[in-house]
Order: structure tokens, then C-alpha cells, then sequence
């Protein structure tokens, strides 16, 4: 398929980035190049196939609903922003 | 390896890996040096050993970590703009087990941003250079950790290879690297890239460090509920031991796209293994060509969702010229991700995105199982498969970074193996006659991994 300058744009937006011009093109060309790469799967026949997501052989379990013991503190955790006023973060405003 | 006791001291051990880290600056390997807090640690385990103390299986071993593993000591940034400044108030549980053990962290290494890429050329901090050849890649994403060994720096290092970042790079360089069998050793506190083919493993210099390294490192972690229950101490299998091993040769491989060299290596080693008593069986693997590109769809799409954590507001660097919040975030990505972290972030997106969801991802999840399934049906066959681990010795630098397909095919041969979850050792295989060293993997399946290590002896 080709991608086009607007679909490279669109995924920048999904992947909140903003690219320059430059970069627009640049990484317009390269995933043109890497789709291409993938596409050869399209050969495989798994019409009967059913797919793997993990290879850690286990099934999902529950644990009981409790709080575990943290290796970190909220003070700890807070200490790792440069922008901590009040036991919160501070963030530019969001409207 | 060298251990600290009453004639060698944990201060000597320490002092003399630093003097070597400094010696060699120009390598680019460490992108932080813990001085302070190591000689510190190293005068402690001196003392406890003055009074007779029992201070561990690594008592006062330099070595060195990749700089994807939390621990508080130094900047965890996986050479990433985007985390600088980040001191983490966790440390992870193989980094825990180590130190337990009493080995000492004497630098974080160097490697592509999130651990993406092969050649360490991704980093924030510049590229490592090759310990054989400076013009030379070191071949990555662990490339500080391998050169870091290869110079003789440290008597290990860790790394974590989700597509061939530990294999690549040991073979690079010349030494032992080991990916375990997917779940083996916890993964919690390191820098997630994709969670279901992230492996933690090792850098050293012969078979029985690596599997003292891996005795101390595996085993089922409450905190990360993807380890597998422990196994790795278990007696060994006399079944997979015996005087006559059935190992397996990729005939796929065996082609013009494999360097000529490196196929002679492979030649080489598997006469040596016949005049030993055991057996070279020839296996056609046809799925595994599909692996790499079911690879670069399922690796991104698990990028894309690890990495949208990274938005500048709890941790790391933050863009401090947005008005309002999406615009930090946006600019923060920008500014704070490397082009290859684009790229696959990007096409994680595009694979996951509906519309082509069904075409690309769900494809390779299917393409996955075929491959999971080649593997299992090679280990009926033989009891380990030998390949090499790349197609090429190390490259130049600036070679392949401006086109990522062609770097991408540096990984055909590595990423199968993790799609599938099973573990398999660098070895050392002599050098091309420019002097670059030649790596071999060796594959067995699940669950085999001390036997591997041990098997590998085989093959000096």
C-alpha cells in the first residue's frame, strides 16, 4: 500500500508527536520501506492458524483484591518531578 | 572470574575496573560512571571479609549495567533524552539478586534509545565503538555492556535482548552473551520495549560465569507475573547431556546472504562437534523466514503501547515551552524521542490502527505460531540447533543507520528465537581474516537453558 503524506501525519497524531517538514518525509519513506518489508506475510497461508500473544504458558489468574506492599513512597514518587506544588503535579492548563 | 577475598580486595577489584573505564573513554561505553557508591560498597565487603564474614558468590565483582535496569544509583535513561534526570527510587529485582550477591555496579552502558536498534548508534549519548575495531559499530542495543566485557573492563555485564540485543553485540565483540528462555529472570524494574519477547540476560566471559550468573538471576518474582516457576537450578537433564548430542543446522541459513566467513565458522565448529561423538543433523526451518517481518509488526505495536507512558509530566525530561497540556505532551515527545523511537512508535500505530489491524498485526500474531511451532518441531529432531547469530560481522558506522530496513536484516536470524521464547548463548567463534570476531548461537528449547550453558563448553 502507499502511504501518503497525510496517513504519516495522521499516525504522528495517534503517537502524539509533531514532526518538521523534514522529518514528514523522511519517516514518510522509511515506513513505506519497513510496510513493504512486513507485507511479504501476506505469502503465508493461515487461513486455519490461531495466534500467540505470549509464551509464558501460563493462564490469567486472580489475586485477592489488596493493596501489595510498593518499593517506592509517594513522597518518593513525587520527588521525581521538578513540578510538585502541594503533593501534586503541576501541568499548563488542559483547557 | 575474580572474586574478592583476604589477598584480593573488593578495592582493588573496583579501583582497577574504573581505572580501565577511564582508560578507555574514547569507546564511549559508559554513559555514567558510580564511583562514589562503588568504592564505597567495596570497602564495606573488605571489612566484612577482614571479620570472616560470608559475603557472597560475586563478592566485590565489578561489572556493569545496561542503562535500561532501575537501581538508584545514577540516571536510569536507557540513553534516552526523553528520561534524563530521572534517579529511580526502585531497583530491579535481577540488580537486587546481584548485589545480594555482592557484585558492584561500577557504570550504566551505553545502548539505542529503548533499547531500539542494532548498533548503539540510536543513543542519546553517541555511539559505542567496536572493542576490535574503532571505525566498527558495536552492534547493539546492548553495546556498552558487550564492549564493556570485550575490553576487559568488568568480568560481566547485563543486557536484555527482545530481538537479538544481548546475542548481537556478544558476537560483535567476541564474548559470551545469553538470552534466556523467555520468563527465566524477572523483568521487573527494567525499561519495558515489548513486554511478551523482553528477555534480561548476561555478558561474560566464559560458560561457567554464565551460569553462575544464572543461578543467581532466575527464578519466579511476585513482582513480575510473567516468570516462570524456578527451574533454572534443577538438576540437569543427563538426557540433553549425553556424550552424544543431536545438533541441528539451519539449512535456510546455510545461503549467499550469510557472509562467507561466518558460514566457514559454522562449518568449522560443527566438525569439531563430530570428531567429539556427536551428531549434525541438517533441518529445514521455512517459517523462520517470515519471523523477522512478523517481528517489526508485533515488536513496534508493543513499543507504541509501552511507550505512551512517556508524556513528561511524572518523570524524565519534560518540554517546558507548551502553553497548554497536550502541547507538553506533544513536544515532549518530540523533542525527547529519537528518530528510530519515532519510527517504531509510528508503525506500532499503523499496524494496531483499525483498518489494518486484521492485515498486519493479527497476521503475525498468526505467522508467531508458525514459528513457535517450527521450533518445536526441530527440538524432536535434535537437541540444540547452531546458527550464526547475525548474517554479517560488525559494520561500519554510519553504514546502515539512515536505512532501517537494512538494519533490520541485522536481526533476521536473532528475532525467532524470542518470538518463540527460547533461549540461546552467543559463543565466540574465531575472527575474519580482518580481524572481526564470528558469533554462533546456540538454540535449544524451553526450559534447557542451563544445559545449553553447559553444552556450550563443547564448543571451545
Amino acid at each position: 500500500m502507499d502511504i501518503k503524506r497525510e496517513d504519516i501525519l495522521h499516525l504522528a497524531n495517534l503517537s502524539e508527536f509533531t514532526l518538521s517538514d523534514a522529518e514528514t518525509d523522511s519517516l514518510g519513506k522509511d515506513l513505506q520501506d519497513i510496510i513493504k518489508y512486513i507485507s511479504q506475510l501476506d505469502e503465508l497461508d493461515t487461513s486455519t492458524v490461531e495466534p500467540t500473544y505470549q509464551v509464558f504458558e501460563m493462564e490469567n489468574v486472580w489475586r485477592d483484591d489488596v493493596i501489595l506492599e510498593q518499593d517506592a513512597t509517594r513522597e518518593e514518587l513525587l520527588a521525581l518531578t521538578k513540578n510538585e506544588i502541594d503533593n501534586q503535579i503541576k501541568v499548563p492548563k488542559v483547557l | 572470574m575474580k572474586i574478592a577475598n583476604k589477598k584480593v580486595t573488593a578495592e582493588r577489584l573496583v579501583k582497577d575496573a574504573l581505572a580501565k573505564a577511564k582508560h578507555f573513554a574514547e569507546y564511549n561505553i559508559f554513559t555514567y560512571l558510580n564511583e562514589e557508591e562503588a568504592l564505597k560498597k567495596a570497602r564495606k565487603i573488605d571489612a566484612r571479609i577482614a571479620r570472616g564474614e560470608d559475603v557472597g558468590k560475586l563478592a566485590g565483582v565489578p561489572y556493569a549495567l545496561k542503562d535500561n535496569f532501575l537501581s538508584p544509583e545514577g540516571e536510569t535513561t536507557a540513553s534516552a533524552h526523553i528520561l534524563q534526570g530521572f534517579v529511580s527510587p526502585v531497583t530491579a529485582t535481577s540488580v537486587a539478586k546481584l548485589e545480594a550477591e555482592g557484585a558492584i555496579m561500577i557504570g550504566r552502558t551505553n545502548m539505542d534509545a529503548f533499547a531500539h536498534g542494532s548498533s548503539t548508534e540510536n543513543s542519546y549519548f553517541g555511539p559505542t565503538l567496536n572493542a576490535h575495531d574503532k571505525e566498527r559499530v558495536a552492534g547493539g542495543s546492548s553495546g556498552g555492556s558487550a564492549v564493556a566485557v570485550a575490553l576487559d573492563i568488568v568480568e560481566f555485564a547485563t543486557g536484555t535482548d527482545t530481538g537479538g540485543s544481548i546475542r548481537q553485540p556478544a558476537s560483535f565483540n567476541g564474548v559470551y552473551g545469553f538470552k534466556p528462555t523467555y520468563g527465566c529472570i524477572s523483568r521487573y524494574g527494567v525499561v519495558a520495549m515489548a513486554s511478551s519477547t523482553d528477555c534480561i540476560g548476561f555478558f561474560a566471559k566464559t560458560p561457567e560465569d554464565m551460569d553462575l550468573l544464572m543461578s543467581i538471576a532466575s527464578g519466579q518474582d511476585s513482582k513480575d507475573m510473567t516468570t516462570l516457576p524456578d527451574y533454572y537450578n534443577d538438576e540437569v537433564s543427563t538426557e540433553l547431556n549425553s556424550s552424544r548430542a543431536r545438533v541441528g543446522i539451519i539449512k535456510d541459513f546455510d545461503n549467499e546472504s550469510v557472509d562467507p566467513e561466518i558460514r566457514e565458522a559454522l562449518k568449522t565448529k560443527c566438525d569439531a562437534l563430530k570428531s567429539k561423538g556427536h551428531e549434525i543433523v541438517e533441518l529445514e526451518m521455512p517459517a523462520l523466514k517470515y519471523a523477522l517481518a512478523a517481528y517489526y509488526i508485533i515488536v513496534p505495536a508493543e513499543v507504541a503501547s509501552n511507550l505512551s507512558r512517556y508524556d513528561g509530566v511524572r518523570y524524565g525530561f519534560r518540554s517546558e515551552k507548551s502553553d497548554d497540556l497536550d502541547a507538553l505532551y506533544f513536544n515532549t515527545r518530540s523533542e525527547g524521542f529519537m528518530p528510530e523511537n519515532k519510527r517504531r512508535i509510528m508503525i506500532g500505530n499503523f499496524v494496531l490502527s483499525s483498518g489494518f489491524y486484521d492485515a498486519y498485526f493479527l497476521k503475525a500474531a498468526k505467522a508467531r505460531t508458525l514459528i513457535v511451532k517450527e521450533y518445536e518441531k526441530a527440538f524432536k529432531k535434535c537437541d540444540y540447533l547452531l546458527t550464526p547469530v547475525s548474517p554479517n560481522p560488525a559494520f561500519k558506522l554510519g553504514e546502515k543507520v539512515n536505512d532501517p530496513v537494512a538494519m533490520y536484516l541485522e536481526d533476521v536470524m536473532s528475532v525467532s528465537l524470542n518470538l518463540a521464547g527460547v533461549p540461546g548463548l552467543a559463543i565466540p567463534a574465531g575472527k575474519t581474516k580482518k580481524g572481526l570476531p564470528i558469533g554462533l548461537q546456540l538454540v535449544g528449547p524451553r526450559r534447557s537453558d542451563k544445559n545449553l550453558i553447559i553444552f556450550s563448553k563443547e564448543l571451545i
